[in-house]
């Protein structure tokens, strides 16, 4: 087991209240697999990341319970010396906006070779041929001459292709990519996916793909844990989620996709809006958005109910869910 | 995931059926701002210390029942005396009533100055933003100029012709050198202003260039103007002291806690009380200003937060 | 960039000239200098009359101004009425004023951006509630409080330096009016610094920065610093020119022999072409520091530099 993420909790405080951010998730990532991670902004998806990678600014958000581990020992009982370590190294992260997440006034080249200079103490010189080398492993046209450039003279898919770099510099065992494609243009977006999936198989790398986009995730993903409200509400294969959803905020999910061979057809919303995290509602907080909301939705929170081997839903009706798919 | 609903949703949440558009934009960050400030200690205390200078500015006799101009020589310099707390100074006039009455001078000149300085920046400023081209050029050059000349030394070279005792010509040679930095502030946000999608739109629709800026570019420019005008408030007051301590600001028999000061500077070794009070007074009064403006723009700026 | 600079260039000259112009003017069209030459006595007509075309001032004023221009740039600034030449006069004032500028400026940098970062990096905190509050006390004591306060408390009372400072004003006798002609300056490089470093700590790219593992010292003095500190540079520049003219206050009380205080005195004696030529040789200064903030923005900022 390479990531193992047990009833993590997540609390921000903000000037309504306690926002509950994550409550009590439970995933785990083999190494050379590949976890999409799907849900609405504000579902908790980026805030897990943030907390197993240690970024998340402390305060507002606190850990307020559970257990991170990560190659055999946890991460939230590391100092953080310790755990600084391991980022970047052991762990790294691939953020959604590679303009504003590179440093507009260092080289790339420069923010390239600061992982070696950091991590292994090589010499500026040294770091800035393996800088080209690596802008060279992720395809950048002409990297010798690009080197010293800076991230606004990059077009978004060329930036995109430096965070993978920086991500990969040190061959860590897994990254964690936040809407790695969202910012870009659709021709570049199946790019970007396949090289970090290549550069994932070669290096027998486990990853954590966040997204909200379900065509994205069909193609690449292993496994899926659905989130919704700071919990998961459905995790299984990638190939049975497609074929028969276990819970009704997945098959609304599903039906919200545009498909070609149902052209005319008017588009599937799931009604209603994500809830407020200070306020969540009783029950399954799905429940106010659910088709198939009964009494026992507002009062029980469902339990994460084995569906088969592989296979949780958090749904009091995941048979009928099932069935009905 | 479903756009018509949120939109549906953040629609009954605003203002109503009315609210539309910017005025509603406008309303509610002027209303905003109002709430926050009203749970502002910073700005309570400030308004509450700008409220009291403004009534001594203009009725002193409330707290003060001397007349500052009249004076002991005998008394020169002696330290605080039943009904005379803050004692007396060179001349041996007493210095809490000069004090209290340094207000209007210094009251009188930074709201002046300030209201002027305000609308001849903005109004220059705004319509160089809003129209662009030469005007705008023809205006940063000119504003350029003044703020090559270093304010001080304008102010001694500029006023020291003048034999005036009034507050005038210093509220004048304010406006003059002031308004400048009001305008640059007037044309950013104006054209800040004017590129927002609504108002772009309202382009698209044919409304007239008055009507554009009257109703659409100006409510939403006038909040950075508002707040650079209030701290520049404290600091006109801090600038006619120091013009007057030099000799070029107000001249006697103008009470000002510049002069008041100025003379005291001369005897601080045998009468520091002289320096104090009205350094005192003249201090809190620029921090009360400063303090407003602070905390105006905290609740107008929602960034910050 | 050579051309950046060279439009940049342009652009001081109808400033340097309006400016220039603007001071002229209310010097020799306001005052009277030929009357100030006489002081209280009534001056003969002929011999002012003489006097006015020795000195070209019965010339319209705009021939006047041209003419001293020429004689500016041929390095010849004029005699005071005195009888000194105006560039003597200059070049004993100005070294001067530029050490005490230089104090100034060493201080508000160190001070300022030292007790600005700390602020922002625990913004809403204690610590960074006492320095805001204590940036508003000294941006609101006007220079000339503080300057005889501390004057009095260092020179007078406790006895720890000289109350004035020697004609050749050395850098050790600078310090204390330096701090003074810096302090309000050093409030707003704080409070610039604290809302800068605030506004960029939340910044993308410092996150990034943390997720590649470098240390915490790291992440704030290569990622979050160099981009914090750009705003703070610009005002620092521009800061040179008004600290130089500003300095006038502080001269006054600590008598120092400076820019300000020659002008001052040529202020007082209507000694116009000393006050002339002072205030252009510190618009000069003004508008290279501003050219001299927009270069190192460039520098600083690399997506300036190749836009």
């Amino acid at each position: 087991m390479l990531l193992d993420v047990r009833d993590l909790q997540v609390e921000f405080r903000t000037r309504d209240g306690v926002a509950k951010a994550v409550n009590g998730v439970t995933y785990s990532v083999e190494p050379g697999e590949t976890l999409a991670v799907l849900g609405e902004s504000g579902s908790g998806k980026s805030v897990t990341a943030q907390a197993i990678m240690g970024i998340l600014d402390m305060p507002p958000g606190r850990i307020t319970a559970g257990e991170i581990n990560f190659r055999g020992r946890d991460l939230l009982k590391l100092r953080e010396e310790e755990r600084r370590k391991v980022r970047g190294a052991e762990m790294a992260m691939i953020f959604q906006d590679a303009l504003s997440s590179l440093n507009p006034v260092l080289s790339v080249g420069a923010q390239l070779g600061e992982m070696f200079v950091v991590h292994q103490g090589m010499s500026r010189k040294d770091a800035r041929a393996k800088a080209v080398e690596l802008m060279d492993r992720v395809r950048i046209p002409a990297a010798k001459e690009r080197v010293g450039q800076y991230p606004h003279q990059f077009s978004g898919g060329m930036r995109q292709r430096i965070m993978i770099a920086m991500a990969l510099a040190l061959e860590p065992a897994l990254i964690i990519a936040d809407e790695p494609t969202t910012a870009l243009d659709v021709t570049v977006q199946a790019q970007v996916m396949d090289l970090l999936a290549e550069l994932q198989r070669e290096l027998n790398m486990g990853l954590i793909l966040i997204t909200h986009d379900l065509g994205v995730v069909a193609d690449v993903a292993d496994k899926i844990a659905v989130m919704y409200a700071g919990r998961i509400v459905e995790s299984a294969p990638v190939h049975d989620i497609y074929k028969a959803p276990a819970h009704p905020y997945t098959r609304g999910l599903l039906d919200s996709i545009p498909r070609l061979d149902q052209k005319g057809h008017e588009l599937y919303a799931i009604k209603g809006l994500p809830p407020n995290l200070t306020a969540i509602p009783p029950g399954c907080a799905f429940n106010p958005r659910c088709p198939r909301a009964q009494d026992v939705c507002r009062t029980d929170v469902p339990p994460l109910a084995r569906v088969s081997e592989d296979r949780e839903s958090a749904c009091h009706f995941w048979k009928e869910t099932l069935r009905d798919a | 995931m479903d756009l018509a609903m949120t939109e549906a949703e953040t629609l009954q949440g605003s203002t109503g059926p009315t609210g539309a558009g910017p005025e509603a934009k406008a309303r509610s960050l002027w209303s905003d701002a109002w709430h926050q400030l009203r749970r502002n200690p910073v700005f309570i205390v400030s308004a509450l210390l700008i409220v009291f200078l403004v009534l001594i500015a203009i009725w002193p006799q409330l707290i003060a029942s001397g007349d500052p101009l009249k004076c002991d020589l005998g008394k020169s310099e002696q330290g605080s005396a039943p009904g005379h707390p803050f004692g007396y100074d060179t001349q041996g006039c007493d210095v809490y009533t000069r004090t209290v009455y340094g207000a209007r001078a210094s009251i009188t000149v930074g709201v002046c100055a300030t209201v002027g300085a305000a609308l001849l920046g903005s109004v220059l400023g705004g319509l160089a933003g809003f129209f662009g081209g030469w005007w705008d050029a023809l205006l940063s050059r000119i504003a350029d100029i003044f703020f090559g000349i270093p304010i001080i030394l304008g102010g001694l070279v500029l006023l020291s012709v003048v034999t005036s005792s009034t507050v005038w010509p210093v509220v004048g040679f304010i406006v003059l050198l002031g308004w400048p930095q009001i305008s640059r502030i007037a044309r950013g946000s104006v054209i800040t202003a004017k590129q927002n999608d609504y108002v772009q739109a309202a382009r698209a629709l044919g409304a007239s260039n008055t009507r554009m800026l009257l109703r659409h570019v100006a409510p939403n420019a006038v909040a950075p103007v508002i707040v650079v005008a209030t701290i520049a408030l404290g600091t006109y007051i801090a600038l006619e002291a120091t013009l007057s301590f030099l000799g070029v600001g107000l001249r006697p028999p103008t009470v000002s806690w510049g002069i008041d000061i100025s003379n005291a500077a001369q005897s601080i070794r045998n009468a520091p009380h002289m320096l104090l009070w009205p350094a005192g007074a003249l201090s809190i009064t620029v921090l009360a200003f400063i303090m407003l403006g602070d905390a105006v723009r905290d609740a107008l700026d929602p960034k910050l937060r | 960039m050579g051309r950046y600079v060279i439009r940049r260039l342009l652009q001081m000259i109808p400033v340097f000239i309006g400016s220039t112009f603007l001071i002229f003017f209310m010097v020799y069209a306001l005052g009277d200098p030929v009357a100030a030459l006489f002081g209280d006595k009534a001056p003969d007509p002929a011999t002012a009359a003489r006097i006015r075309h020795d000195l070209y001032l019965d010339q319209p004023l705009w021939k006047q101004y041209l003419h001293y221009m020429g004689q500016i740039f041929q390095g010849d600034f004029g005699t005071a009425f005195n009888g000194q030449k105006v560039t003597e006069l200059l070049a004993a004032a100005y070294p001067v004023t530029l050490r005490l500028t230089l104090v100034a400026i060493v201080i508000e940098l160190i001070v300022g951006v030292t007790l600005g970062v700390v602020s922002g990096l625990r913004r809403g905190r204690a610590v960074d509630s006492s320095v805001l509050i204590l940036t508003l006390i000294v941006i609101s004591v006007p220079t000339f409080v503080t300057g005889y306060v501390l004057q009095f408390l260092f020179g007078v009372k406790w006895d720890v330096i000289r109350p004035t400072v020697s004609p050749d004003a050395p850098f050790g006798e600078l310090i204390l009016p330096g701090i003074v002609l810096a302090l309000v300056s050093l409030a707003y490089v704080t409070r610039l610094t604290r809302t800068s470093i605030a506004e960029n700590v939340r910044a993308d790219y410092v996150r990034t920065a943390v997720a590649k593992g470098l240390p915490r010292r790291r992440v704030i003095t290569r990622h979050l610093l160099r981009n914090s500190l750009i705003p703070v540079i610009t005002f620092i520049g521009t800061d040179i020119g008004s600290l130089m003219g500003g300095a006038i206050v502080t001269e006054k009380i600590f008598n120092i022999h400076g820019v300000g205080y020659q002008i001052y005195q040529g202020i007082l004696r209507n000694n116009a072409p000393t006050v002339v030529g002072f205030v252009t040789i510190l618009v000069i200064v003004f508008l290279l520091a501003n050219l001299l903030v927009d270069l190192l923005y460039a520098v600083l900022d690399p997506r300036i530099r190749y836009a």
